[in-house]
């Protein structure tokens, strides 16, 4: 089983989160992250779907996401070249005598401290979700007290990218 | 104008003739604007059930968007049934339910209910209107969508102060919907691929579906199937689609199809299945099914392609757009062989039951059939003698079947039939079949019925059970009967005639014989109270986990 990125450009309107998310528990479709947030048009939302699945899962997972009124375009970008990052914010125990320790791994992974507690470091770190995976395990042995990921995002490389098409934007401009 | 009388003034823009409907304080507005509306008619159902299924009647029989109303809370649940049945049929629907004033949405008003979380599933499309403005766009947007493409149901919820806002009307002249562009035409190296595949072909067959009557592709379908010599099987859905006295008809496929379809899936060589979604009682076990065959899969809903069985020529399209294209492509090839196979099949396996002297449903299918010649609308409920109707009953002409496929909806025939007889066109019969079980569920229509005075023969097969479960315990509880004999019943006859409908009680194969033609040649409404025997299966049956070749035969 292999892991399908899809971005998914959707209207901005109420309820479209639940229309997708209801689409997939209905339908026995396991996401495996969903990340989403508006566009540079405020009547746009994206969303980055990661889905687990077989060619025809996914292919049925896409067509079925088509039949939403509000989804308006999908890409599968899972075979075009792509950056993704993903933030997680990730609070760990932390007395006095192992900060250093603790900050030195932090500094591996290029991770920022953004709290201080008397017992506890909160970082935050972005990268693929690899990274931020190691991140997590390499401080686990410390004690993880909280631990939240955003869930990735993905843009593709180079001059292709996943917008509306021209007839998509003029129609959105004249209504 | 306020948005309840906008929301009339965009359906009267819709051609909408009749609504279904039944008012409360929530849609107070509406029926207020209603009020004043010369050119709409509203039929008051008894429950709002029977309003959703009225509609989904109306559609089927009329081609046009249904359209109900209920109010809020306990009256848009009540209309969740028949949104789900339509859209399990697609069926176009407009269903329009009042909601609690927008400053009480989320406090569990009274009579609030999420109706637009509750139907996500179930619909094609739906709204809570917040903006008053908004009310042209949605309203022309949701007509749109129930009716285009693979049609469906849609709801708009309407908060109460919405409905009694002020609106300046504008009906907009077209949709802006940028995610929702219905692909209508077939892709031309997928039809004419089509053609050398039915030239190339020894044994193909083709499967029609609910997608036949759809884009009323009847017409076409013959046409397709003369020329390329190749049987006809039908889903249930698309019965009527297709002659049922033409010599390629099969019949219906699949778990109570005639063995000889099954045989012939099974057999072929080439598979065309045409608006066919290959459902589980179609299919029965995949992989068994149709296993030397190529096939070919048309359907309007790319994700019907490839759902269910793996497909070697998809084709996305509208199948009366893709027939047209079709046809002149199409090569006369000699089919003798396999014409003659057929044969042979449907005389070695015709559809047959167990004839004695007792009333049996068969028969009076096929006497209905023979006294009809065709020539009605049959609405069915859901059960055993819904699939007899399938079995027995020969259709001529499309849309002349209203029925619960995909869900299997009992308590869907009597309010269809309400809905049907409204869409008829004149003088054309309205004829309800039904069960003892099926028609109390919502046997309270018969009030609308009359008070619409509708024509509308009503044929029960009563057998005091609920036959269908019965049988089912027959052969997979080894017949623990459980819950499926009735140990009441009202006399029907009685019951008939407290809503002033003429009303006979049939026993005997005579009394149907000679009564039959009779109640059905007559004016106005009838109640037949048919007594059948309760131990009659339905069969030929595909047993559960076997595929459609394995079929249980009568005696």
């Amino acid at each position: 089983m292999e892991k399908h990125t899809l971005a998914v450009l959707v209207e901005n309107s109420p309820g479209v989160l639940t229309r997708v998310a209801g689409l997939f528990a209905r339908r026995g479709f396991n996401i495996d992250s969903l990340a989403v947030g508006r566009t540079d048009r405020d009547d746009v939302s994206r969303m980055t779907i990661v889905v687990e699945g077989d060619k025809p899962l996914i292919e049925q997972v896409t067509k079925q996401l088509h039949k939403l009124i509000d989804v308006i375009k999908i890409s599968n970008i899972t075979d075009d070249e792509y950056v993704d990052r993903e933030l997680v914010m990730l609070k760990v125990t932390a007395d006095p005598g192992q900060r250093v320790e603790i900050m030195h791994i932090a500094g591996i992974f290029r991770a920022r401290v953004v709290d201080l507690g008397s017992k506890t470091i909160t970082f935050e770190c972005t990268g693929t979700e690899g990274k931020i995976n190691a991140f997590e395990e390499s401080l686990r042995p410390y004690g993880i007290k909280e631990l939240v990921r955003t869930g990735k995002i993905a843009m593709l490389r180079g001059s292709k990218y996943v917008a509306l098409s021209l007839a998509q934007t003029r129609e959105a401009e004249n209504g | 104008m306020t948005v309840g009388e906008a929301l009339l003034e965009c359906l009267e823009r819709e051609n909408v003739e009749i609504v279904f409907g039944y008012p409360g304080g929530a849609v107070l507005p509406l029926y207020d604007a209603l009020y004043h509306s010369t050119r709409i008619k509203h039929v008051l159902v008894r429950h709002e059930q029977g309003g959703a299924h009225a509609a989904d009647g109306y559609a089927r029989v009329s081609g046009k968007v249904g359209v109900c109303i209920g109010t809020s809370g306990p009256g848009a649940t009540n209309l969740v049934t028949g949104i789900a049945n339509a859209y399990m049929d697609s069926v176009p629907l407009v269903v329009i339910t009042g909601q609690v004033p927008t400053i009480q949405i989320g406090t569990d008003a009274f009579q609030e209910v999420d109706i637009t979380g509750i139907t996500l599933p179930i619909t094609k499309h739906n709204w809570l209107l917040k903006d008053p403005a908004k009310l042209p766009q949605v309203v022309k947007s949701a007509f749109h969508i129930a009716s285009t493409g693979r049609p469906g149901p849609v709801l708009i919820d309407i908060p109460k102060d919405v409905a009694q806002a002020r609106i300046n009307f504008k009906y907009p002249s077209s949709v802006k919907l940028r995610g929702y562009k219905p692909t209508y035409k077939g892709h031309p190296s997928k039809i004419s691929e089509i053609a050398k595949l039915t030239a190339k072909a020894k044994r193909p067959i083709i499967c029609a579906g609910g997608g036949i009557l759809a884009s009323n592709a009847s017409e076409e379908l013959l046409k397709f199937a003369e020329a390329i010599s190749a049987p006809v099987t039908n889903t249930f859905m698309g019965l009527a689609g297709f002659p049922g006295d033409h010599p390629l008809f099969l019949g219906m496929l699949g778990l109570h199809g005639t063995r000889y379809a099954n045989l012939a899936i099974t057999e072929c060589d080439l598979l065309i299945a045409l608006g066919a979604r290959f459902d589980d009682r179609v299919v029965m076990n995949i992989n068994s099914f149709a296993p030397g065959a190529t096939v070919v899969h048309v359907d309007i809903d790319p994700a019907e392609i490839g759902k269910v069985i793996a497909t070697n020529v998809p084709l996305v399209g509208d199948v009366k757009m893709i027939l047209k294209e079709l046809l002149p492509l199409l090569e006369k090839v000699d089919r003798s062989e396999w014409l003659e196979r057929i044969k042979s099949l449907k005389a070695q396996y015709p559809l047959t039951y167990e004839g004695d002297s007792s009333l049996k449903p068969q028969f009076i299918i096929q006497q209905l059939s023979d006294c009809t010649r065709g020539d009605a609308i049959i609405v069915t409920d859901v059960g055993q003698h819904q699939m007899w109707v399938a079995q027995y009953y020969r259709f001529k002409k499309p849309r002349t079947l209203v029925s619960s496929g995909g869900l299997g909806c009992m308590g869907f025939g009597l309010p269809a039939a309400i809905g049907a007889a409204m869409a008829a066109p004149m003088g054309e019969k309205v004829i309800l079949v039904s069960g003892d079980g099926s028609i109390q569920m919502t046997i309270q229509e018969l009030a609308t019925m009359m008070e619409q005075c509708l024509d509308v023969k009503i044929i029960l097969f009563n057998n005091s059970a609920l036959g269908m479960v019965r049988q089912l315990q027959e052969y997979y509880c080894q017949g623990r009967h459980m819950a499926t004999h009735f140990q009441f019943h009202p006399d029907f006859e009685i019951l008939a005639r407290a809503y002033g409908i003429p009303a006979y009680t049939f026993r005997t194969q005579e009394d149907v014989v000679k009564g039959l033609p009779e109640v059905i040649n007559s004016s106005g409404p009838a109640f037949v109270n048919c007594i059948v025997p309760p131990e009659e299966n339905v069969l030929p049956m595909v047993p559960a986990g076997k595929g459609i070749s394995e079929t249980v035969e009568c005696g």
